[in-house]
């Protein structure tokens, strides 16, 4: 378990970590390794391997909103029934159950603003158990999962030091 | 010989210009170079500590210091060193905040040496000991150590090398170059000599903290040895501070008072906002500090497991951030094999006669940079082995 958290810990932060650098860095056989990650992926603790890309230095296309979505609980599967209803449709992004004045915080992605704006009015607030929507436009990211969009930390370091 | 030339005082042109800078120049005129010569983290010092700084600044912080540096930073460096090796140190008087662990370098040999002592210094060893001897108007004495003993000092080495001028015996571990350091039973075995011989011991300890597969220990720690030793240690490196030159100096309340009068009238105090981001480095910065460590171990594993891959062997530093593999299959000197390197591949390492005679037929390679910058320089190093091995 200890191993399986070092790897997943290393991963985390770079994935782009070969096998053969993590069994030296955890001096462990690449054979194992390789297992673990297989294993970790089947078990879906392992979901996929994301790049965090800065959209807006490629052809800044695309609009983000996150939107807060207020639900009547439905008896027995509470708030889960809906959530799933919500995750299932392509434009969302992520949906997390929320404490506080709304539910859940859904994140929806469109080539624009109108695309949006459909989703919301057609598809999602017209769900039944949908009280109420609430959309906030994303206007520019700053950081995201740790990594800063503007200001990379750059090596500032003298090539070789006095 | 420029006109100039003539006032230059004999003991400054009796020193030979730093084998690092000078390959500094070669490496500045070269682009797209991946760089293993810097000697400091590729991190930036923790936001944290920068923030206390912005902190203090705001609060006015902007003045003079005590000469000895804040009582509270003192107070918390003593805290520390009792934590960390065990030694307890009255912040009043045996502590001294330096401008980093060179300025404490320069101070304590100032304080401690006649024209003409002796002063013993392992070779290969971080570049300032024996100029800072000279400019002292002492003798650097080079103490040679070995690969096959991992750059530990040996103590028949050192007893060879006594003289009755013998006075100070520096010792820099975790060693910068080579990452050798030394174990408790290496420090007892020359306490005897150092006793014996009534020598007064430097120590540096600024990697202290990197430090891998074991805790370090200060050979102020052992039995007799705390009122001979001087202590210096800093920020530098275990906390990304390098360019705040933030460092202290803990010993015997004679050694300590003879340094701050030196440091009073050249230096006067660190600075205080330095000092303040000291300060938070030592209450709250032991999670990044640790965090920070087990990434460079991480990074040590892979650089000297592919160095010994293509052929530069390497023994595995236990130490600092530094790893020294030999190059001697190649048949070049240190300096070729840097310089070649360099233009074939514009890879940067450092040639280790630049850390003294026994450094010949070694680089040093620093592992302080991002996987994927280790990984291309080692690449590229690879290319050039295959080439020039026979």
């Amino acid at each position: 378990m200890e191993l399986e958290k070092e790897i997943l810990k290393l991963i985390e932060n770079n994935s782009q970590l070969t096998a053969k650098n993590l069994a030296i860095m955890l001096d462990e056989s690449e054979e194992k390794i390789n297992f673990i990650i297989k294993q970790l992926e089947q078990d879906k603790v392992i979901l996929g391997y994301n790049t965090i890309i800065n959209w807006e230095k490629v052809d800044g296309e695309g609009v983000t909103a996150m939107i807060d979505v207020k639900v009547i609980p439905q008896r027995e599967v509470g708030f889960n029934s809906i959530a799933e209803r919500i995750y299932r449709f392509p434009e969302v992004r992520s949906v997390n159950l929320m404490s506080g004045t709304y539910d859940l915080s859904v994140v929806v992605f469109g080539e624009n603003m109108k695309d949006v704006a459909n989703f919301v009015s057609q598809k999602l607030s017209t769900l039944e158990h949908v009280q109420s929507t609430v959309t906030h436009f994303i206007l520019k990211t700053y950081k995201k999962d740790g990594y800063l969009f503007d200001e990379p930390e750059e090596d500032k370091r003298l090539v070789v030091s006095p | 010989m420029s006109s100039m030339q003539k006032y230059i005082s004999n003991t400054v042109k009796s020193i030979p210009p730093s084998g690092i800078r000078k390959f500094f120049d070669l490496v500045s005129q070269t682009e797209g170079v991946i760089s293993l010569g810097v000697g400091e983290p590729d991190y930036a010092t923790p936001w944290h500590i920068r923030e206390a700084c912005f902190h203090s600044l705001e609060q006015g912080y902007t003045m003079y210091t005590s000469n000895s540096g804040l009582l509270e930073l003192r107070e918390e460096i003593a805290k520390y060193m009792k934590k960390g090796i065990g030694i307890e140190y009255n912040p009043e008087d045996e502590i001294l905040v330096t401008v980093g662990v060179s300025e404490g370098v320069d101070i304590a040999l100032r304080s401690l040496i006649e024209p003409g002592d002796e002063v013993l210094i392992p070779d290969p060893s971080y570049v300032c000991y024996g100029p800072g001897a000279s400019l002292s108007y002492g003798e650097p004495v080079s103490l040679p150590t070995y690969d096959e003993d991992e750059y530990r000092l040996r103590p028949d080495v050192l007893e060879s090398k006594i003289t009755d001028k013998s006075k100070v015996l520096i010792l820099g571990y975790p060693n910068n170059p080579t990452g050798g350091i030394m174990h408790k039973e290496d420090l007892e075995a020359l306490v005897d000599i150092i006793v014996k011989n009534d020598l007064i011991v430097i120590s540096d300890e600024i990697y202290s903290e990197l430090t891998y597969n074991g805790k370090h220990v200060s050979i102020a720690s052992l039995p007799g040895m705390q009122e001979r030793t001087v202590v210096l240690n800093g920020f530098s490196k275990a906390y990304a501070m390098t360019g705040w030159r933030i460092g202290y100096a803990c010993g015997h309340p004679d050694i300590i008072g003879a340094m701050t009068k030196i440091h009073q009238y050249t230096i006067m105090c660190a600075p205080i906002m330095a000092q303040k981001a000291a300060l938070e480095a030592l209450r709250h910065g032991e999670g990044e500090m640790r965090k920070m460590v087990e990434d460079y171990n991480y990074r040590r594993k892979i650089i000297v497991s592919e160095f010994n891959e293509m052929g530069l062997t390497c023994f595995e530093p236990k130490g600092a951030f530094y790893c020294f593999p030999s190059i001697q299959k190649t048949g070049m000197t240190s300096e070729e094999f840097c310089e070649k390197l360099l233009i074939e591949e514009q890879v940067a390492v450092v040639p280790g006669n630049a850390f003294g005679e026994s450094g010949e037929g070694f680089i040093r390679c620093c592992y302080a940079a991002s996987v994927s910058n280790i990984e291309q320089a080692l690449e590229r190093m690879s290319n050039f082995c295959i080439r020039h091995i026979k």
